[in-house]
């Protein structure tokens, strides 16, 4: 049985989290949710810190939680990053980070040496916390916490302590962990940006309770007042930068399904991209466009019609290849075209956003 | 300074008596100290009262009952009897155990602020990372809270060098046995001998007054997780 299967019920003073959910067994699963959602109490839950709360947790086929049986958390095989900076003050940046491997049973100090790589902290072993950077310091527990060969990895804010300088600093880091990791990562977050740079899968918390989750493209176009990342509704598609116009300075990146034309972002070719697509930056034609300064037009069907936030809008969802993208419409603009499920439409896309 | 053999050994047996107090409560007063800074249990309020109890009892009050239970008659008198061994009254163990209870709160109640003062997150970041409980204690309890620790013991030893009224009332003045250097000065001061009291009254002065220098002006860098300063 692989995956995570956790599902908690407790009760602290006025809150009370209850989720049930079932995440995937690889990739990063991104926690988001207003501040007192209950998110951090989740992923307390899932690390055995929250003694009260009872429920069930299986991780990869691993028992963690049950009815009968707890637990403790040394004894669960996890990795957790603090949202604050949680380093041992009399402890070396080297004996931080050797802290948790000591303890196993069978170290590994490959994975040590990978983890100090990985996070690029080889500079910065000898010093002592108190002489880093809150950038610095976020990549030495996140170092910490590979190096223990964790089953599982939980992550809460590790960014919302940070300036905006220190997050540039450290994103590249985590997007290189959620590549090249091959556990399952669980990243609480408030901020839509991370949630679009980084999630595979998406988990959305309201009140203690799981409003919505399921793998990050889908959760976005899901209809009927889609989850919104950010100021406005979009499609999340993953491609590859395919072509580099130098001429034009345009960079062709392919998806499952058809490319699209974007300013050259100066990634090699290959590179693997997340493009968002707005809603309001796609629109709908019945027959091919002749003249249009819009270059990027795909041949998709429409797949459903959901409501938008303001009864004179309709979002209209297509399939495109393997990818779903979302036009919003005026409700007389689609009537006019009669738009209905199934028909065969070209969809014209004015802008695209590269996400690394 | 010139002190007599009987001062000497006074002062010797005072130390020897502050130190074993000071190593004992080290044992007892730590886990007493860690309850005390983490359980939510109803019995908290009424053990901490206790601990705190010697700070405001007189210490006659406490040396009379501790005189009453070591005696014959007395719970710890007849368990030494069953045990076949020496009774505790007017003896240097008995002493020990007596000032074990009077130096107390001050062993217990700097270590407690300092357990309290690190709060929940060192350990359970200790947790995450392998450690089970006791681990945890000695590996990132014991460094954060050391200072803590220096207090406490400094604080101890000073103050059971300084027991008079306990030690008059289980010790008696015995010497080489239970006559420390507080109760010399009482017994030099009885004869009106006061130059030999002066002496001895200014090695205790002298010495206690610099433990509470080095206290005062011990002041360690802050240990708090992560540094003192966020960002740059």
């Amino acid at each position: 049985m692989t995956g995570i299967k956790a599902a908690f019920d407790l009760q602290l003073h006025e809150f009370r989290l209850n989720v049930d959910l079932q995440l995937p067994a690889q990739g990063l699963t991104a926690v988001f949710g207003d501040s007192g959602c209950g998110k951090t109490t989740l992923l307390r839950c899932i690390a055995g810190l929250e003694r009260r709360a009872c429920g069930h947790l299986c991780v990869n086929g691993e028992l963690w939680q049950s009815a009968q049986t707890w637990l403790p958390t040394h004894k669960r095989s996890l990795g957790y990053v603090f949202q604050e900076a949680s380093l041992f003050p009399h402890l070396s940046v080297l004996g931080n980070v050797r802290y948790g491997m000591q303890r196993l049973i069978n170290p590994q100090p490959a994975r040590l040496e990978q983890a100090i790589e990985l996070l690029g902290i080889e500079a910065l072993l000898e010093r002592k916390p108190a002489r880093l950077s809150g950038g610095e310091r976020q990549r030495v527990s996140i170092a910490r916490a590979l190096a223990l060969n964790p089953k599982l990895l939980l992550m809460d804010e590790p960014l919302a302590a940070l300036d905006l300088t220190r997050k540039r600093e450290i994103l590249p880091y985590l997007q290189r962990l959620q590549r090249e990791l091959d556990i399952p990562v669980i990243y609480v977050t408030h901020a839509p940006d991370e949630v679009a740079q980084l999630a595979d899968y998406l988990v959305v918390m309201r009140q203690g309770r799981v409003l919505t989750q399921g793998p990050l493209s889908q959760v976005l176009t899901q209809l009927g007042l889609p989850f919104q990342l950010g100021e406005d509704t979009s499609a999340l598609l993953h491609a590859k930068v395919g072509l580099i116009d130098e001429h034009w300075h345009l960079a062709r990146v392919d998806f499952n399904g058809g490319s699209l034309w974007t300013r050259d972002p100066n990634l090699p070719i290959g590179s693997a991209v997340r493009v968002r697509v707005l809603a309001r930056d796609v629109s709908l034609a019945r027959e091919l466009p002749s003249q249009t300064s819009i270059q990027n037009l795909l041949r998709g069907r429409v797949d459903s019609l959901g409501a938008d936030s303001h009864p004179g809008l309709v979002l209209v969802r297509v399939q495109v290849g393997e990818q779903m993208l979302i036009a919003r419409l005026t409700k007389r603009a689609a009537a006019s075209l009669g738009i209905t499920v199934g028909d065969d439409i070209w969809v014209q896309v004015k802008s695209v956003a590269l996400l690394a | 300074m010139g002190l007599s053999d009987g001062d000497i050994q006074a002062l010797w047996l005072s130390l020897q008596l502050a130190s074993t107090v000071t190593l004992l409560l080290l044992l007892i007063g730590t886990p007493i100290a860690w309850w005390l800074a983490r359980s939510c249990s109803r019995w908290t309020l009424p053990l901490a009262a206790v601990v705190a109890l010697p700070l405001v009892l007189p210490p006659s009050v406490l040396g009379f009952y501790a005189l009453l239970a070591m005696g014959p008659n007395g719970p710890l008198g007849q368990l030494t009897v069953t045990l076949g061994l020496a009774p505790l009254a007017f003896s240097f163990a008995g002493l020990v155990l007596a000032s074990v209870f009077y130096s107390l709160p001050f062993m217990v109640q700097p270590l407690q602020n300092a357990f309290e003062s690190i709060g929940e997150r060192p350990l359970e970041i200790a947790a995450t990372l392998r450690a089970s409980p006791l681990d945890a204690f000695f590996s990132v309890v014991v460094p954060l809270t050391w200072p803590g620790f220096i207090t406490a013991s400094i604080l101890t030893f000073a103050h059971t060098l300084g027991e008079f009224g306990v030690v008059l009332m289980i010790g008696g003045n015995i010497p080489g046995v239970t006559r420390v250097a507080s109760v010399q000065i009482y017994d030099h001061v009885e004869a009106l001998e006061y130059a030999d009291a002066h002496r001895l009254a200014l090695v205790m002065l002298l010495f206690c007054f610099s433990v509470l220098l080095a206290v005062y002006a011990f002041k360690p860098e802050p240990n708090r997780l992560g540094g003192e300063h966020d960002g740059d």
